[in-house]
C-alpha cells in the first residue's frame, strides 16, 4: 500500500481480498441468474403495427386519418417543430420554448408526403386516379377545401362491405376516387414500403411511418389493450408484464402528479416540464458533494450503521458517542 | 524529464499495479453491500458480450431464430440486472456519503454513468423493432422535441437509434466505467462514518483519528 494510503487508512486493519475472484463469482453468479430469468421467463416481442395491418382492421379509421393529413388536420399536419412551421404541440413555460428556437429539421408535410406524393406513384396504372389528382392539384386551395370538407361529412355515415368503405354520395370531386386508392394501397401493404422509399436505396428512417401510425390512432387504442398508456400506469412498463424501464419511475410519475398533470402545464409544457424538472433533479444528484447540508444527509440518516454494521461491532462506551447522529 | 516519464512517475506514485488490483483491503470492505458494484460490472460485461452477438446477427435476427430469442432474452435481463444492482450501488454509496474525502468526481461519474446507462438503454427499447419499440418511440418523441433535441436525436429514425445503443452509447459507459473504477483504486474505499466525535473505532475498538468532517468534505 502507497504511503498516502497507509496513512488514510492508519488504525484500520486490512485483510487480503482477492479482486478477481470476486469479479469471477459475481460474473458466474450474473450468469446463472439471467440465464434462469430468460429461460423461465424470455423477453416481450409483440409484433410491429404496419399501415396495412390497421387499413385491414379499421378501413374507415385508416381512410379518415389520410383524410386529414390530406386536408391538414391531423396532429402531425399541426404539430409544430421540428416537422413543420404549425404550433399545435409547440410547447412553452413562458418565454422558454427550445422547440421553437430549434425550428423545422425533420420536414413532413402530410399531404405531399401520405396522400398525393403515394397516390401519384401508382396513378400512371390507373387513368381514372390520375384524372382526379390532376383535378384536384389544379384546383384552388379552397375548392380543395371544400372537397374535402363535404368528404368529412360523408365518411361520418359511412358504411363498410367486407373491405370496402362505401360512402355516401357528396360534392367531393376527385376525393372519392383518391380515398379509395389510398384503402387499396394501405391494405395491399403498399404504402408501408412507400413512406420509406426515397432517392436513396437503403432507408432506416422509419419517421414518416411511424408517424402516419400515431395520427391513425391505431398505436395508442393498441397499447390500451396491452395497458401501457400513463393512464394505466404502463409508461416505464412494457408488453407482457415485463418490468420495463422501471429506472425511469420517478420521470414518469411526473406525468401523473399536481402540478404536470394539470393545466397550465399540462396543456402548454406537458413534456417540457417533466423534462425539466428530471434534468434539474439529476443534476442536484450529480452535485451531491459540492452542495452544503445535502452533502452531510446521509453522516444523519443511520443508513450507514447498518451498512457497517460489522465493522461497527465494538460499540464505544455510552456517553461517548454522539447522539444518535 | 519527458511526457511519458512524467505519466510513469506519477502512476507509480499513485497508482501502481498493486494498488490497480490491490490484494489487501480494509477490514470494513468485507461487507455485501461492497459486492453491488462488481455485479453491476458483471451485468456489464454480460451486456456488451450478448450485444455482440445480437449485433452479429443484425437487429431482426432475434424476431425469427429462437437461439436469437434466447439471446435477446439474456440480453434483456442483463440489462434488468445492471440498473437493479447500480441503482443498489448508488444508494448505498449515497448512504456511505462515498464522496467524502476527495472522492466527490468519482461519486459524480458514477451518476453521469447511470445517466448514460438510461439513454443507452432507452435506445434499446426503440431499437427493438417490434410494437415496443414503435410505442416507446411514438411516445418519447413528444419529450425530446418539447427539448428541441428530438430535431437531432430522432427516436423515429431507427438508423440513427441503433447507432446510438450498438456503438456510441455503450462505448461511453465503457469508457466511463473505466474511470469510475480507475477513480476508485486511485482514492480507495471511503472511510466509514465516525461513531465517537474526532474519533473512529476499528474493528478491535480501538479509537483511531479521524480527519476533521468539515476537511474531508
Amino acid at each position: 500500500m502507497i504511503a498516502r494510503k497507509k496513512e488514510y487508512y492508519r488504525g484500520i486493519p486490512t485483510a487480503p481480498y482477492d479482486l478477481v475472484k470476486e469479479l469471477l463469482v459475481a460474473l458466474g453468479v450474473v450468469t446463472i441468474l439471467v440465464v434462469i430469468l430468460s429461460a423461465v421467463l424470455s423477453s416481450p416481442d409483440e409484433p410491429p403495427l404496419t399501415i396495412k395491418k390497421i387499413a385491414q382492421q379499421d378501413p374507415v379509421g385508416f381512410v379518415q386519418a389520410a383524410l386529414n393529413e390530406l386536408d391538414g388536420t391531423s396532429g402531425i399536419a399541426g404539430y409544430g417543430p421540428p416537422y413543420n412551421s404549425s404550433s399545435g404541440s409547440v410547447q412553452n413555460i413562458g418565454p422558454i420554448s427550445p422547440q421553437s428556437w430549434i425550428g423545422v429539421h425533420i420536414p413532413v408535410n402530410t399531404a405531399q408526403d401520405y396522400v398525393l406524393g403515394p397516390l401519384s406513384q401508382v396513378s400512371f396504372t390507373d387513368v381514372a386516379l390520375a384524372t382526379a389528382l390532376s383535378q384536384y392539384d389544379k384546383a384552388p386551395s379552397a375548392e380543395q377545401g371544400k372537397w374535402t370538407d363535404a368528404y368529412n361529412t360523408a365518411l361520418a355515415k359511412a358504411t363498410v362491405q367486407g373491405s370496402a368503405v362505401s360512402v355516401p354520395h357528396c360534392a367531393c370531386g376527385p376525393v372519392p376516387v383518391m380515398m379509395s386508392s389510398m384503402l387499396l394501397l394501405g391494405q395491399r401493404g403498399a404504402m408501408d414500403g412507400q413512406l420509406l422509399a426515397s432517392n436513396q436505396f437503403y432507408r432506416t428512417d422509419y419517421s414518416r411511418p411511424l408517424l402516419f401510425l400515431a395520427d391513425a390512432g391505431a398505436v395508442q387504442s393498441h397499447a390500451e389493450d396491452l395497458h401501457l398508456l400513463g393512464t394505466q400506469w404502463g409508461v416505464m412498463n412494457e408488453t407482457g408484464n415485463y418490468p420495463g424501464q422501471a429506472w425511469m419511475w420517478l420521470y414518469t410519475t411526473l406525468y401523473q402528479i399536481w402540478p404536470f398533470n394539470v393545466a397550465p402545464l399540462a396543456t402548454t409544457a406537458g413534456d417540457l416540464a417533466p423534462m425539466i424538472t428530471i434534468s434539474i433533479l439529476s443534476l442536484l444528484i450529480l452535485l451531491v458533494p459540492w452542495i452544503p447540508g445535502l452533502n452531510r444527509l446521509p453522516r444523519y440518516i443511520p443508513v450507514y450503521r447498518l451498512i457497517w454494521k460489522d465493522y461497527y461491532g465494538n460499540q464505544p462506551p455510552k456517553g461517548q458517542e454522539r447522539g444518535d447522529e | 524529464m519527458n511526457l511519458t516519464e512524467r505519466l510513469q512517475r506519477k502512476l507509480s506514485e499513485n497508482l501502481p499495479y498493486e494498488e490497480l488490483v490491490p490484494a489487501e483491503q480494509p477490514i470494513y470492505v468485507r461487507s455485501y453491500v461492497y459486492l453491488f458494484g462488481v455485479l453491476t460490472l458483471a451485468s456489464f460485461i454480460l451486456l456488451i458480450t450478448t450485444g455482440v452477438i445480437l449485433a452479429g446477427f443484425g437487429p431482426q435476427w432475434w424476431h425469427s431464430s429462437n437461439v436469437g430469442h434466447f439471446f435477446n432474452s439474456v440480453h434483456y435481463w442483463s440489462a434488468q440486472a445492471f440498473f437493479f444492482f447500480m441503482v443498489l450501488h448508488l444508494w448505498t454509496t449515497f448512504f456511505q456519503g462515498a464522496w467524502r474525502e476527495g472522492r466527490a468526481v468519482t461519486w459524480a461519474s458514477g451518476v453521469v454513468i447511470f445517466l448514460t446507462s438510461v439513454l443507452t438503454a432507452f435506445t434499446g427499447y426503440v431499437s427493438q423493432q417490434n410494437f415496443d419499440g414503435q410505442w416507446i418511440a411514438i411516445q418519447a418523441k413528444d419529450a425530446l422535441n418539447s427539448t428541441g433535441v428530438g430535431a437531432f436525436f430522432d427516436v423515429l429514425n431507427f438508423g440513427q437509434m441503433y447507432g446510438f445503443h450498438v456503438v456510441i452509447l455503450p462505448a461511453v459507459v465503457g469508457l466511463l466505467i473505466t474511470g469510475h473504477l480507475f477513480l476508485v483504486r486511485l482514492h480507495g474505499v471511503v472511510r466509514p462514518y465516525p461513531l465517537a466525535a474526532g474519533r473512529i473505532l476499528n474493528a478491535q475498538g480501538d479509537a483511531v483519528p479521524l480527519v476533521s468532517e468539515e476537511a474531508a468534505q
